[in-house]
């Protein structure tokens, strides 16, 4: 042992002496805030890359066959000849948008960096339980955004055959799914070694003090969210593995017997079976929708809770029913399949899972909502995104009822009912959530204030354009409207009525561009030249804010190892002239 | 800087770091693995005709070599038992002996897939053939795994037993979990595939 202690005590001597390099501090780092902060600034460029793909989709949507203004030019002579969008691009436009939303922009924001940032924060942790496993999570996410964004310029261009892949479309489709099931295989691997981290983290690294139901809410909804990931994703990359197989090494795990394409009999084996793909496929998708939406609502429970300035209304109820969620999110994965002949006994278990699944979703939002009753809330730009994500994930998640229920998913599978339910939950639901984290923590990041003018500007502009690109989806869709057509519906004559909704979509969402703006003039601006905070700008009481310097120091994030007495929200304490009671010991005191 | 309970366990838990952390990848293999097998009895309870796997396949071949991983397993928990006795040569012929018995394994199924190619039998020959390559194949992939994190702990990776012997120690502790967990899917792929 005593060389063990003299060990450690030689090289905290040899820390102390020098820097580190450049390359080894801000390139590959092993500090869970620098990896943060790379996950934080790739996933948004991968989000507003998505998002221009679809600024360009939504051109020939609302005017079909007219060439694409301004970068029609650039998109090059396959992809839209004389500028005219060809439908080959068109596709693989679609197929790579929600690709990258999910899992290269969202999951990575919510997960990859604020995870990273402010997990160890939270629970009184030097860093995450594996910094190198947490690097090598980073750049296997990196190379296989590379990989994806590579694969529009192979022969055929990117993946076509939608962000779902289902086959046998995807087993003959060209090139460009190779490279997206390699880009999958590799982000697959990169949220293995970040759940695992997660977890390991947060059961093991918790301060002295922090018992289960002292954790902030964000982090039981990280902790929740790594074990979906952990669970969930092996399943998909089986499929990924079946599916290269079928397009490499010519198995036919997907494709049937007989299968017939441009005219003639495939020659394959055959025997496989499509359906197989969107069960494991789903199997994976349906649990990464809480992926998705679990880090959101811990977001949005912490700014609420600072700034309505009392406890959250139901903690424990909420704590209960993200567990519960995270069972449940296993076993309701055929309702994306209703329509597929998969038998009405089958439908009936999964549509009773889901209508089950709906009940502590509702609790918690309903929780967060009732959180807000008395409360004397502040009205600053992160609560003002916190405050809408709660009605706008609400819409998302009640229209998704209907869907869940066999009957009526006969009539609204696969239009743009569909396309508009899950963008409320995911784009004005958790993008809103990001942005409110974004503004919260950005004091913590960097010692500043981002501008508050500038975020009012970007968040009621964003909040008008957002229900304008997404609203009218519901109407179309309930008229019949299929997604993923190349004219918006244009040929088709039950379309015609709801057709002129098209212009009205596209010009919200480019609209919603501009109103990004100021964002973008914010993050960078403030970086520099935001007002200078103290460790504590909210008056907030979680650990973050309380025991850790803004930023936190460079190794090991607190001065001095803070030590837990109380749980995460004593705002406005009863009985006490103090406003909030940070949770740990040492703030009180001083 | 230094974290926490990655040599001692954590009271509560009642595990170091890394060995909780292996559990969890072990879960998440046991998913991967699970799907693979999911799909194998999916296409074989859809197939109007599924081949008998010991009129194909080489049983004796294959039972030698779950002899050959069985072993290996073996060799290993005395490679750990040798650190916990402080007995660091005895570690080095174990750990050895276990990385020879993974050459051993891969040699024989090279020997199975070459024989397999000789007879015309590829991936894309059948439904059989192309799960009963790809399961063998992504196990095999997994031994190689192993083997190469062996090597690793043979050689550069075992000066950490004069620095830190209990760390080195726990180190072997979970590469043996994980050796475990890949002879365990072979013995589910045994029967499953050849002899059912």
């Amino acid at each position: 042992m005593s060389v063990l202690e003299k060990n450690e005590a030689e090289s905290e001597e040899h820390a102390g002496h020098h820097e580190e390099p450049f390359w080894r501090k801000y390139i590959f780092s092993q500090d869970h805030k620098v990896i943060g902060i790379q996950y934080g600034f790739t996933a948004l460029f991968f989000m507003l890359f998505g998002f221009s793909l679809m600024l360009i989709m939504r051109w020939q949507l609302a005017f079909p066959g007219k060439p694409v203004p301004i970068i029609g030019g650039l998109l090059g002579a396959a992809n839209a000849s004389g500028g005219i969008m060809l439908p080959e691009f068109y596709n693989q436009l679609g197929a790579m948008h929600g690709t990258i939303m999910v899992f290269l922009a969202v999951v990575p924001i919510l997960v990859g960096a604020f995870g990273n940032y402010v997990v160890p924060l939270q629970i009184g942790a030097p860093d995450m339980a594996f910094p190198k496993l947490n690097m090598a999570s980073y750049w296997c996410y990196l190379s296989g955004g590379l990989v994806m964004l590579a694969s529009f310029f192979v022969p055929g261009g990117a993946a076509n055959s939608g962000w779902t892949s289902y086959p046998p479309l995807s087993d003959i489709a060209t090139q460009g799914q190779t490279w997206w099931l390699v880009g999958m295989v590799l982000l697959i691997t990169s949220s293995l070694l970040g759940s695992v981290n997660f977890i390991v983290t947060i059961f093991q690294l918790r301060c002295e003090g922090l018992s289960f139901m002292r954790l902030p809410y964000m982090i039981w909804s990280q902790l929740v969210t790594a074990f979906l990931l952990l669970l969930a994703f092996p399943p998909l990359e089986a499929a990924g593995i079946l599916q290269l197989m079928d397009r490499v090494a010519g198995t036919s795990f997907f494709l049937p017997s007989g299968l017939v394409v441009s005219g003639e009999i495939l020659e394959v084996a055959g025997g496989g079976n499509p359906l197989l793909w969107q069960h494991l496929f789903w199997f994976l998708a349906h649990p990464e929708v809480y992926v998705l939406i679990l880090p959101a609502m811990g977001i949005v429970a912490e700014v609420i809770a600072n700034n309505t300035r009392k406890p959250l209304w139901g903690y424990k109820p909420m704590v209960y029913s993200a567990v519960f969620l995270g069972f449940m999110s296993f076993i309701v994965w055929a309702h994306h399949m209703f329509l597929t002949g998969m038998g009405t006994a089958i439908s009936s278990f999964f549509q009773t899972t889901t209508m089950i699944i709906s009940v502590p979703s509702v609790v918690i939002l309903s929780a967060l909502l009732m959180s807000l009753w008395g409360g004397s809330i502040r009205f600053n730009t992160p609560m003002l995104f916190a405050l809408a994500f709660l009605p706008m994930f609400g819409i998302g998640g009640l229209t998704g009822l209907p869907l869940g229920l066999a009957p009526s998913d006969i009539h609204l599978h696969d239009t743009y009912y569909v396309i508009g339910h899950f963008h409320y939950v995911v784009a004005p639901g958790t993008i809103f959530a990001i942005f409110a984290g974004i503004y919260y923590w950005f004091p913590k990041i960097t010692g500043r204030q981002m501008s508050e003018l500038l975020g009012k500007l970007h968040f009621w502009p964003s909040f008008i354009f957002i229900n304008g690109v997404f609203m009218p989806m519901f109407i179309q869709g309930l008229a019949g409207v299929s997604r993923r057509l190349y004219d918006g519906g244009s040929q088709y004559a039950h379309a015609q009525d709801v057709l002129h909704w098209n212009t009205f979509m596209s010009v919200s969402a480019w609209l919603l561009l501009v109103a990004q703006i100021p964002f973008i003039i914010n993050l960078f601006v403030s970086i520099k030249k935001g007002a200078k905070v103290g460790a504590n700008p909210w008056d907030a009481t979680t650990l973050e804010w309380s025991a850790a310097p803004s930023p936190p120091v460079g190794h090991g994030n607190f001065p001095k190892v803070p030590v837990v007495v109380r749980g995460p929200y004593e705002y406005s304490p009863p009985g006490t002239d103090k406003t909030f009671l940070p949770q740990d010991a040492a703030a009180q005191e001083g | 800087m230094q974290i926490p309970y990655t040599v001692e366990a954590r009271p509560e838990t009642g595990l170091y770091n890394a060995k909780l952390g292996v559990w969890l990848f072990l879960a998440s293999e046991v998913m991967l693995f699970g799907a693979l097998f999911s799909t194998l009895i999916l296409l074989r309870t859809g197939a109007a005709e599924w081949p008998r796997g010991s009129e194909i396949l080489n049983v004796p071949l294959a039972t030698l070599n779950t002899m050959v991983l069985i072993s290996s397993s073996v060799s290993m928990v005395l490679a750990w038992a040798a650190l916990r006795l402080q007995d660091f040569k005895k570690f080095r012929l174990w750990l050895g002996a276990t990385f020879a018995l993974g050459v051993g394994f891969m040699i024989i199924k090279t020997i199975e897939y070459g024989s397999k190619f000789e007879h015309h039998l590829y991936p894309s020959t059948d439904n059989f053939m192309a799960i009963y390559f790809t399961l063998t194949g992504l196990h095999g992939l997994h031994v190689l795994g192993g083997m190469i994190v062996m090597a690793y702990f043979l050689g550069p990776g075992s000066k950490m037993w004069k620095s830190e012997p209990e760390r080195f120690t726990n180190r072997i502790e979970v590469v043996g979990l994980y050796w475990h967990f890949v002879d365990l899917v072979w013995i589910f792929l045994f029967p499953t595939l050849y002899l059912l």
